[in-house]
């Protein structure tokens, strides 16, 4: 015999170590990569006024119903605390101290718009079991496609950015999240909340012109004057006169989990507004479809293991009328009673 | 002529009809769940998308469903034969374990009527790990079926078929085994994509090999558990001395799992959260404490003679690993964005109990019914 069951146990146990040292050693399958013409925003925080425009604009252009506070005592506002199933844009406030000026972090307070990073490898699509979550590889567009989805929320689970929301409130709910107004893209529209957008702190573009933009923002020093882009960098609409703020110096969204297509800009820390920084450079698909490819590379790993496997087992309990009932070695070994 | 036979005796029993009537309540709350959504009976919430339908019933009940899975492996694979007489008992908890995880599954999911998009093969995402575990896990009830379907073909005397299915178990008896080594590994695979989401307590790329191993131990643990109850239930003879064997092999295996999982802990420098004042390090603490005291109670060979500490030590493993699982998939979670909350509201509570119930109802109706638990008088008894 080649291979008897001693041996194949011994190279079994050998390849799982290997595969545990290998695993241990962070096998990363290749980053992903920035699709040449995806489509992004620039969202400086050191712009926005608050205004929340952008929050109503979103709810019309997606036709997503209002929230209301528990008590229901202001009917006449939407007044949603965080994304959910009704809300797939929101604008959310950074407050420290006395709350006296705005970019500032100690003593100050900042807005910081919430919603899909549209992520240039995003976890939710590597998660889905069904191509539920799909990214345009055109745009890098990271769309939600509620007809073949099955509900299992790993998506919601799985986002570093907690953007997707399933609505619990009804037998028949469906995911939510922004998807760029990929509708209104595709009439040659803006989306929604960076047509609206009185300031241009949220601003449509190519994501290669925006990282540009933003870096000439970055050289630039606070105080000095900047010419500032509404709707779509490059449009054809006034842009608006201002002042740099005194920013943090990086761009958020450049690198961080493999890059996104929305990019921050900021005067106060991101992690105080919200955006996760103790993050690596790749988006953690990597990590999770390395160790699968690397397990199931081609299927032939757990095919090698079920050809072992059924020749063990044949040899045990392969004769008719024996297997399941009587392995060979329990009429050897007859029970003392 | 077989060597399990069935017990007999009155279906109607008073524990039947408790468990009976915990399982139709929770069947209550579920058509509550069907009639108004996910929210009106749950807690889940958009921080925390699975509760305890998912990190319970299916976590928790696949591994304890895992005995099928760890007694083929040493009978068939290690070819200790002498395990024999737990095969299939061990086979039955696997299939009701699995059974009632996949309808779990399918309550929690929030659009369950298109289920079937997982079976087309235009949707299929193979990056997916959540597809490998719903392909393996619905290959691996049908597998359980059929490998504990001699149960039912010796009721019902169908000898003919009996013997054909006889010539070709061997192949599903090795796909049993495969399965259920890719999915449960995968289970902890699940947690990768959270990143930073999961404390590093448990944030780790061994994930894959420590769901593996808890699974396996948690397999090896029910079968004392569910032998030693039915004994002390039906009044029946233990098989002491091969469950005292199981111990054994049991022990061994935990050894290395703890071995594997502070060394892990050191190699990536995190040791040092499981000393932080925080709920985290206390769970971290209590799940491997009992990790620990499984293995003093199944090392000391004074033990595996007594089918008391076996229980014992087979209860502390059990509760061992559903806590790491609880851990992993809830406490050691920290959603992005932060200000969630989880626990479970009653009428969940109450549907997992029921599902466990529906459990034990068939275990009991199944083990009267038909062949499968060891023949009294072949066995060695304890006294």
């Amino acid at each position: 015999m080649a291979l008897n069951r001693r041996d194949f146990l011994k190279v079994a146990a050998a390849a799982g170590a290997a595969g545990a040292v290998d695993t241990a050693s962070a096998l990363q399958r290749e980053p992903k990569t920035l699709p040449p013409n995806a489509v992004g925003m620039l969202y400086d925080a050191t712009q926005c006024i608050g205004c929340k425009a952008c929050v109503a604009a979103c709810k019309e252009a997606n036709h997503m119903p209002p929230e209301h506070d528990a008590d229901k005592s202001e009917l006449m506002w939407d007044v949603p605390l965080d994304l959910s199933g009704k809300t797939l844009n929101i604008i959310k406030v950074y407050q420290d101290g006395n709350v006296a000026q705005k970019d500032r972090e100690i003593n100050g307070y900042s807005f910081v718009k919430r919603h899909c990073l549209h992520c240039v490898d995003p976890s939710c699509v590597s998660a889905c079991p069904v191509s539920a979550m799909t990214k345009d590889p055109k745009t890098g567009i990271v769309e939600h496609h509620k007809d073949r989805c099955i509900g299992c929320r790993y998506c919601v689970y799985a986002c570093p950015f907690a953007v997707p929301k399933f609505e619990y409130d009804g037998p028949f709910g469906q995911i939510q999240k922004c998807q760029f107004c990929a509708h209104l893209q595709a009439k040659g529209q803006l989306p929604a909340c960076c047509d609206v957008c009185p300031t241009g702190a949220s601003l449509f573009g190519l994501v290669e012109d925006l990282k540009k933009e933003a870096q000439i923002r970055l050289a630039k020093k606070p105080g000095e004057s900047h010419r500032f882009a509404r709707g779509k960098l490059g449009g054809n609409r006034p842009v608006q006169e201002g002042t740099i703020a005194n920013y943090q110096k990086h761009l958020y969204g450049e690198k961080e989990l493999g890059g996104t297509q929305i990019l921050y800009l900021s005067a106060v820390p991101f992690e105080k507004i919200g955006l996760p920084t103790n993050v690596p450079e790749y988006g953690y698909p990597a990590i999770t479809e390395g160790i699968q490819h690397t397990l199931y590379k081609g299927m032939l790993p757990p095919l090698a293991l079920l050809a072992g496997l059924v020749y063990l087992v044949h040899r045990t309990a392969g004769k008719p009328d024996e297997s399941e009932e009587t392995p060979r070695k329990t009429k050897a070994k007859k029970e003392k009673s | 002529m077989s060597a399990h036979e069935p017990l007999g005796g009155r279906i109607l029993t008073k524990p039947f009809l408790a468990f009976s009537a915990l399982a139709a309540i929770a069947l209550v709350i579920l058509l509550a769940r069907f009639v108004f959504g996910l929210g009106a009976v749950t807690h889940i919430n958009d921080g925390y998308p699975w509760g305890i339908w998912i990190v319970i019933d299916v976590m928790i009940g696949t591994a304890f469903g895992c005995a099928g899975y760890a007694i083929a492996l040493l009978v068939y694979v290690l070819n200790r034969g002498e395990y024999h007489p737990l095969v299939r008992p061990a086979m039955m908890a696997g299939l009701f374990g699995y059974t009632l995880a996949g309808a779990a599954v399918i309550v929690d999911l929030g659009r369950y009527w298109q289920v079937y998009t997982l079976l087309l093969p235009w949707y299929a995402q193979f990056n997916s790990v959540m597809l490998e575990v719903a392909w393996c896990v619905m290959a691996y009830i049908v597998v359980l079926a059929i490998e504990f379907s001699p149960a039912f073909l010796e009721r019902f005397g169908l000898t003919d078929a009996r013997q054909k299915l006889s010539k070709v178990l061997f192949i599903f008896i090795a796909v049993g085994i495969l399965l259920p080594t890719m999915h449960q590994s995968s289970l902890g695979t699940l947690l990768v994509v959270l990143g930073f989401q999961l404390s590093p307590l448990w944030q780790t790329q061994l994930l894959p090999v420590l769901f593996l191993v808890t699974a396996l131990l948690m397999g090896f643990a029910i079968v004392p558990f569910e032998a030693i109850l039915a004994s002390r239930g039906f009044r029946r003879p233990i098989e002491t001395r091969i469950l005292g064997k199981v111990s054994g092999v049991t022990a061994l295996l935990l050894a290395g799992y703890l071995v594997v999982r502070f060394a892990d802990l050191i190699v990536r420098g995190q040791l040092g959260a499981a000393f932080a004042a925080n709920l985290d390090a206390g769970m971290f603490w209590l799940e491997n404490a009992l990790f620990v005291l499984a293995l003093v109670l199944l090392a000391r060979p004074a033990y595996r003679t007594n089918p008391r500490m076996m229980f014992v030590a087979a209860t502390v493993l059990l509760v061992a690993g559903s806590i790491y699982r609880i851990n992993a998939y809830l406490i050691g979670y920290h959603p992005a964005g932060g200000g969630w909350n989880y626990f479970p509201s009653v009428t969940e509570i109450l549907v997992t109990v029921g599902m466990f119930s529906i459990e034990i109802l068939l275990y009991l109706l199944f083990v009267k019914q038909l062949p499968v638990l060891p023949r009294g008088e072949r066995v060695t008894a304890v006294q």
